[in-house]
């Protein structure tokens, strides 16, 4: 079962980079998405065994994760099909009137690359070998890299080599943490521990403290570049900005949840060696310094799609906090991740529908979307409100499970910090938000009708969070609290 | 073979000094594939004989890696996209190659408060191997041109390889193929993107990749 979860999406992404025929290969796409989504599903009625010597193995928090980046992929899925149709029109015709559309890569490299990248997100969440998760979360980067330059433009290149060249070095750096950590490890007599979770959890008390600690440095540095923890986070906003949205999606929603999975793997051994304070303290600074950051960028942020990305940056610091927190606030940011992934999807993919009917991400020269194209607008201010954590988002209840662990510690500083953070994020998102969704637009009424397809995606996204919100079922309740046991919460 | 360890360090060192200080991109390339024949040549000085099949292959792929391969991808590049021979940094050479003797001391007192486990084949492995992935560090972030920030990046993988295969014991698998997969497959997808840089601006100079900003 697992092995077939990472082998699906691997062959079809082989076969992308050959098929020819544009509808063969759009319905492969479609077609990969939904069997990894249903064998994904499998896994929530009977757990899978563990392959390759223990190596590969879905815990409860790598089936949480694996769920989300499964659902959230299938969305994109239907989105990059109807995207890629549009953008072939597109491609003759207003290629030389509008000035951002150019050539891209050829559509077969992107899809290939696309489920490739799903491929490496898979082992992500099932890697319990901390060897092959370091491969799997670098691989994630070079598989992503083509898409960010789709639209091979100086900007699109820009990004890309900036997402590239920030990544590796930060990846280079969790494999010296890599390295560390076996250091730590063989200061043990008799035999060496294998550099599974499970045998350094076992050797736990054991492992030298001060390597313990340097690795968990150099992890939480190298894994953190990825997450987009600030003040490393300087490739998120291009990347974010630059690639189409659909990948913007998967790059916020998925990939960024995948290094914070890296980080909580890390940390459980941590844990285990008696560092745990250390590594809850080093979460707890990151996350606020974060949330501080995303909260300048956002205000006055001319670029809708940058602001997105540095909610995302926002994002990540509510998450590293619950988990600096722990206790109580592990399973917020358990919860949390999985509503910012489906509230950030939709937002991007809608994003993505407003650029291509308005061809720019000025958020000034936009205005009037609910009235011209009331789909849109209504999913751009319900995006606004469930990703600022308003009622009955899912999202609100996962800030509120981090806030009450703050103040439950008696933890008020981080709680004010928190909540003063959150407001201004608010306040930066909704003086752009709201102006581009209400208001007359200027002589625009010849503009092409909405379709509701390109719409679809992204609501179903934004109807999954709300629903967490209003209901939690027992099941997932149960995993999100399975997940945050792994890693010393509750 | 402590003494041929020891001169293989100090060689390590030298290579980093002169590329902190070095003005020619071609020079640099130079300087990294010695660098990268000294580094090949660690596992030899560590276990003494050639004995194992396993550590004559080791040994001849990372020289062909690193003392052929890599270099020679990077003369390509720069050959192809026409770059201009000086390196052009953001910090000027004499600053550079005082932060490389500030660093030398850095991972010198590192290299004390860290006790290792095992006794290490040398004692410079530890402060040397550090040395070179906090210089290959700088070379990324304070040089201008996409090729020299592509060669600071291996200067790091190459302090990372030197840490790994000096002081990590037991872990042989994970040392060679996370290096190599590394080196590997970001040279590989950077290359690609140098060359379209070269392509799309007509000029490798990262620093003028700054449209996208706040």
């Amino acid at each position: 079962m697992l092995p077939l979860i990472v082998v699906v999406p691997l062959l079809a992404g082989v076969a992308a980079f050959v098929v020819r025929a544009h509808r063969v290969r759009r319905n492969l796409l479609l077609a990969a998405a939904i069997a990894h989504t249903l064998l994904v599903a499998s896994t929530w009625f009977a757990a899978p065994p563990a392959a390759l010597f223990g190596w590969l193995d879905l815990d409860a928090p790598g089936r949480l994760f694996l769920s989300v980046t499964s659902v959230l992929f299938l969305a994109s899925a239907v989105q990059t099909v109807g995207y890629l149709r549009a953008e072939e029109g597109q491609h003759d015709a207003a290629a030389t009137s509008s000035g951002w559309v150019l050539s891209r890569v050829p559509e077969a490299v992107f899809t290939g690359c696309l489920l490739l990248f799903l491929t490496t997100m898979s082992l992500v969440t099932m890697c319990q070998h901390l060897g092959l998760l370091w491969v799997a979360v670098e691989a994630t980067t070079l598989a992503s890299a083509p898409l960010v330059y789709f639209h091979r433009d100086g900007r699109s290149l820009e990004a890309t080599w900036k997402y590239l060249v920030v990544c590796s070095v930060g990846i280079a750096l969790a494999l010296l943490g890599n390295f560390f950590l076996a250091i730590a490890a063989s200061g043990k007599i008799g035999a060496q521990p294998a550099m599974t979770v499970a045998g350094l959890i076992d050797a736990g008390a054991s492992l030298h403290p001060a390597w313990v600690k340097a690795a968990m440095i150099f992890f939480v540095v190298g894994y953190g570049t990825k997450m987009g923890l600030a003040p490393l986070h300087t490739w998120l906003p291009d990347a974010h900005s630059e690639a189409p949205a659909v990948v913007s999606a998967l790059l916020s929603g998925a990939v960024l949840n995948c290094a914070f999975l890296a980080i909580l793997r890390v940390t459980q051994v941590a844990h285990a060696a008696g560092a745990g304070d250390f590594s809850r303290d080093l979460m707890l600074v990151l996350g606020l310094v974060s949330m501080a950051t995303a909260a300048v960028f956002v205000m006055g942020q001319a670029d809708y799609k940058r602001m997105l990305a540095y909610s995302s940056v926002e994002h990540m610091g509510i998450l590293a906090i619950g988990i600096g927190l722990g206790g109580a606030g592990v399973a917020g940011s358990m919860l949390h991740a999985v509503n910012h992934s489906l509230v950030k999807g939709m937002l991007f993919l809608t994003a993505g529908n407003i650029l291509a009917a308005y061809a720019t991400k000025r958020s000034s020269q936009i205005k009037g979307i609910l009235s011209e194209r009331p789909f849109t607008g209504v999913l751009w201010m319900a995006g606004l409100l469930a990703v600022s954590g308003m009622p009955p988002f899912g999202t609100f209840f996962s800030e509120l499970i981090i806030l009450k662990a703050a103040v439950d510690q008696g933890r008020f500083f981080v709680a004010a910090a928190f909540l003063v953070l959150l407001a201004a994020v608010f306040i930066g998102m909704a003086s752009s938000i709201l102006p581009m969704a209400q208001g007359r637009a200027p002589g625009a009424e010849s503009a092409p009708r909405e379709s509701w397809r390109a719409a679809l995606p992204a609501a179903v996204l934004g109807t999954l969070s709300l629903a967490l919100g209003l209901y939690l079922p027992e099941r997932v309740s149960r995993a999100i609290h399975d997940a945050a046991a792994t890693f010393g919460g509750f | 073979m402590q003494a041929g360890l020891d001169a293989a360090l100090i060689v390590v060192v030298l290579t980093c000094l002169n590329l902190l200080g070095s003005s020619r991109v071609r020079h640099c390339i130079k300087l990294l594939a010695f660098q990268g024949v000294a580094l090949g040549l660690l596992p030899l000085f560590e276990l003494g004989v050639l004995t194992a099949p396993s550590t004559v292959f080791f040994v001849a792929v990372g020289i062909a890696l690193r003392g052929m391969a890599f270099p020679w991808l990077l003369m390509r590049a720069q050959k192809q996209a026409n770059v201009r021979r000086e390196v052009e940094p953001y910090v000027g050479f004499g600053s550079s190659l005082l932060f490389g003797a500030l660093a030398l001391l850095l991972s010198a007192w590192l290299s004390i408060r860290l006790p290792l486990p095992h006794p290490p084949p040398s004692p410079l492995a530890l402060p040397v191997a550090l040395f070179c992935g906090l210089v290959g560090l700088f070379l990324t972030i304070s040089r201008r041109k996409a090729i020299n920030q592509a060669l600071g990046y291996l200067v790091l993988e190459n302090g990372i390889f030197a840490f790994g295969v000096m002081l990590v014991h037991g872990q042989p698998m994970l040392v060679e193929l996370g290096v190599l997969l590394d080196v590997f497959g970001a040279l590989f997808v950077m290359g690609i993107a140098i060359f379209h840089i070269s392509r799309e601006f007509d000029h490798i100079d990262a620093d003028r990749l700054a449209v996208l900003k706040d």
